[in-house]
């Protein structure tokens, strides 16, 4: 059963009388609980597909539908209704709120998003941080962790609202090798126990082979699927 | 909303230094305006006190016409017996009213007889007087503060200038209404410092002296200066005087009448609007400083947090909860610059209070400036603050809440 139906997607940039096509003709399907990456040199428009799946933007052409949504129709604020509840988002930079603890960044799509009760919000959050492995840390502040830790701590926040789809651009990124490791290791577990959907993007080799399914982009094109040794 | 009101608070805290520099500049400018109302308030209200309590009554009742005529103090435009007793009638009824005194006011010549000069008498009933006007034995620097058939109390003036002394004879010579000139001998009781400065030659003897000086067989009375017992209820009560005084004259039964306030009646009024509206310039002052410094910092700090906000707008934060964040973060710095601009005003005025700063007004020395701590007027001022604040925080924190998560979350 496919969570996202991606048909025809073009996104064309313009700028004055310059036009550039992010993607072209894009078409692909995704099943729910997969874990798939979409790679490609840059500029190959894998952040654009992202920000599309994620409705955080609109394509030009084409339609898109992500858990039967076509996100192309929504507007600003239904799209933020939809994010919240369907999509959780992991950056390649953590983007942790630097005044909240780790626990609290967990809890904040909870509070202020969800507005879940706060018996169940502390159940969720705690649980989380024990399954990502930072519950050691839930009282630090973002800037006395590590990488490894900032960025496991985005998947706990990533999950917390159990999102159909969870989108990470270039997750490891900025972490070394061992913690790239840990933190692809923690989102298959994740996918694993919670089936949900995991969508990234990677430049990364190594990072390649933890998905199931590779979508390769060249310069806005979709011009390959693979399914790696990691799906059996 | 405890969320939001933490968050503010710890994006407040993470800035420290530039949101403690712009509580700071709050502060002053609630401390400035808060320190300069009181200390003008104290100001305005002593010597309105001065100007009530020592000289004028808090209104006057007169016959129409008179006020307009006072240079002149016109023997003519007089309340006569039975237009006295409705007005007394009227101020009796009248519950806001504490005392009256009834006033026979003339020109009249001062002789020493070696000298002689122009002297403005007030016939009263003493007693009546005093209770109306009760700092107006302070007034009487030498001599006692009582008065008796056959004395007189002097203006300071005539007495250094003339070199009258406590118990010298005088001579008043006074025209009456029918142009026939009188004379009375009278000995000095008391002499009197003058609220308004060097000029005046107001003096006091008995009304009895004056109806006999005026050769009146009854006496009628040039104004009657009226206390109240709560000087706030001003308005209210001299509009029912005037109603009631009004109705007796539509009635016949009294000649028409005007009642004034002390503003209608003295100068110093005017110092005390223009005291007002400088107190107002340092509110707008202070608004103009809360407006630019909260706005200026809330810019800032959507300036520098485009990502936070595009990452949270990402995640499916609804634009009112940061537009609310931001709002609340500016609120929470204009409540600490209201809390330590407010708590350094309180302490500054009860220091100016321990210190105890005089100044001199007119011939007046020594008035002890004692400003109080007022409540609610720093409840306004506050909330003043507080709106001004939001005001400032609104455009940068729509600014943020309009933004589109995706470029936000391109910027560096």
């Amino acid at each position: 059963m496919s969570l996202i139906v991606a048909d025809d997607l073009t996104k064309t940039y313009t700028t004055g009388t310059v036009r550039m096509d992010a993607l072209k003709d894009v078409t692909f399907t995704i099943d729910r609980a997969s874990f798939v990456t979409f790679i490609g040199p840059s500029g190959s428009g894998k952040t654009t597909l992202l920000n599309l799946i994620g409705a955080l933007d609109r394509p030009t052409t084409g339609r898109l539908l992500v858990a039967d949504t076509d996100v192309s129709t929504l507007d600003r604020r239904a799209a933020a209704a939809f994010r919240g509840q369907t999509i959780g988002f992991i950056f390649q930079e953590f983007n942790l709120m630097p005044v909240l603890t780790a626990y609290e960044n967990v809890e904040y799509p909870l509070l202020l998003i969800q507005r879940v009760a706060a018996a169940e919000r502390r159940r969720r959050v705690l649980a989380l941080l024990e399954a990502v492995g930072v519950a050691d840390q839930h009282d630090k502040y973002p800037d006395q962790l590590s990488g490894g830790q900032k960025q496991r701590i985005a998947v706990a926040r990533a999950l917390v609202t159990n999102p159909q789809l969870v989108l990470a651009d270039e997750p490891t990124a900025n972490l070394d090798h061992a913690n790239a490791a840990l933190v692809m290791s923690t989102m298959r577990r994740m996918r694993d126990t919670l089936k949900t959907t995991f969508v990234f993007s990677t430049h990364d080799p190594r990072v390649m082979a933890e998905a199931e399914i590779v979508f390769r982009l060249e310069d806005g094109r979709l011009v390959g699927r693979d399914v790696t040794g990691a799906a059996a | 909303m405890s969320t939001l009101i933490k968050i503010a608070v710890r994006n407040l805290t993470r800035y420290r230094r530039r949101s403690f520099l712009t509580a700071s500049l709050i502060a002053i400018g609630v401390i400035a305006v808060v320190v300069f109302e009181a200390a003008s308030g104290a100001f305005t209200g002593l010597m309105i006190g001065q100007m009530t309590d020592a000289m004028l009554g808090h209104l006057q009742v007169h016959r129409r016409g008179y006020v307009a005529s006072i240079d002149n103090l016109p023997l003519t435009l007089m309340l006569t017996p039975a237009d006295v007793a409705v007005v007394e009638q009227t101020l009796r009824a009248q519950p806001g009213v504490e005392s009256y005194s009834r006033r026979l006011k003339f020109g009249a010549m001062f002789s020493n007889y070696t000298e002689t000069t122009a002297l403005r008498l007030n016939g009263v009933h003493p007693e009546d007087e005093w209770r109306t006007l009760p700092l107006l034995a302070s007034r009487i620097t030498r001599g006692t503060a009582t008065l008796e058939k056959g004395h007189i109390i002097i203006p300071d003036l005539l007495a250094n200038g003339m070199g009258v002394k406590l118990g010298d004879t005088v001579v008043v010579i006074a025209t009456n209404r029918d142009g026939s000139v009188n004379a009375a001998q009278l000995v000095v009781s008391g002499v009197l410092a003058n609220v308004t400065g060097p000029s005046g030659r107001d003096g006091y003897l008995h009304i009895e002296d004056a109806m006999s000086l005026l050769r009146m067989d009854a006496p009628e009375i040039s104004e009657i200066a009226v206390r109240l017992k709560d000087f706030d209820q001003l308005d209210q009560v001299a509009g029912a005087v005037r109603s009631a005084l009004q109705q007796s004259t539509t009635a016949g039964r009294i000649a028409e009448t005007e009642v004034h306030t002390w503003e209608g009646l003295s100068p110093f009024y005017n110092v005390a609007v223009l005291i007002n509206i400088l107190a107002l310039s340092a509110t707008l002052g202070l608004v103009a400083i809360v407006l630019v410094s909260v706005m200026n910092v809330m810019l800032m700090s959507v300036y520098e947090r485009v990502k936070e906000i595009g990452t949270i707008a990402a995640m499916g934060t609804m634009p009112r909860t940061i537009l609310s964040m931001f709002v609340i973060e500016g609120l929470s710095l204009g409540v600490l610059g209201i809390l330590i601009g407010d708590a350094v005003a309180a302490a500054a005025i009860l220091g100016i209070n321990v210190i105890g700063p005089t100044f001199n007004f007119g011939r007046e020395t020594g008035l002890v400036l004692s400003p109080q701590v007022d409540l609610w007027q720093m409840l306004i001022i506050s909330g003043v603050v507080l709106f001004v604040a939001v005001v400032g925080t609104v455009q940068p924190a729509f600014k943020a809440s309009r933004m589109e998560p995706v470029e936000a979350l391109r910027h560096g």
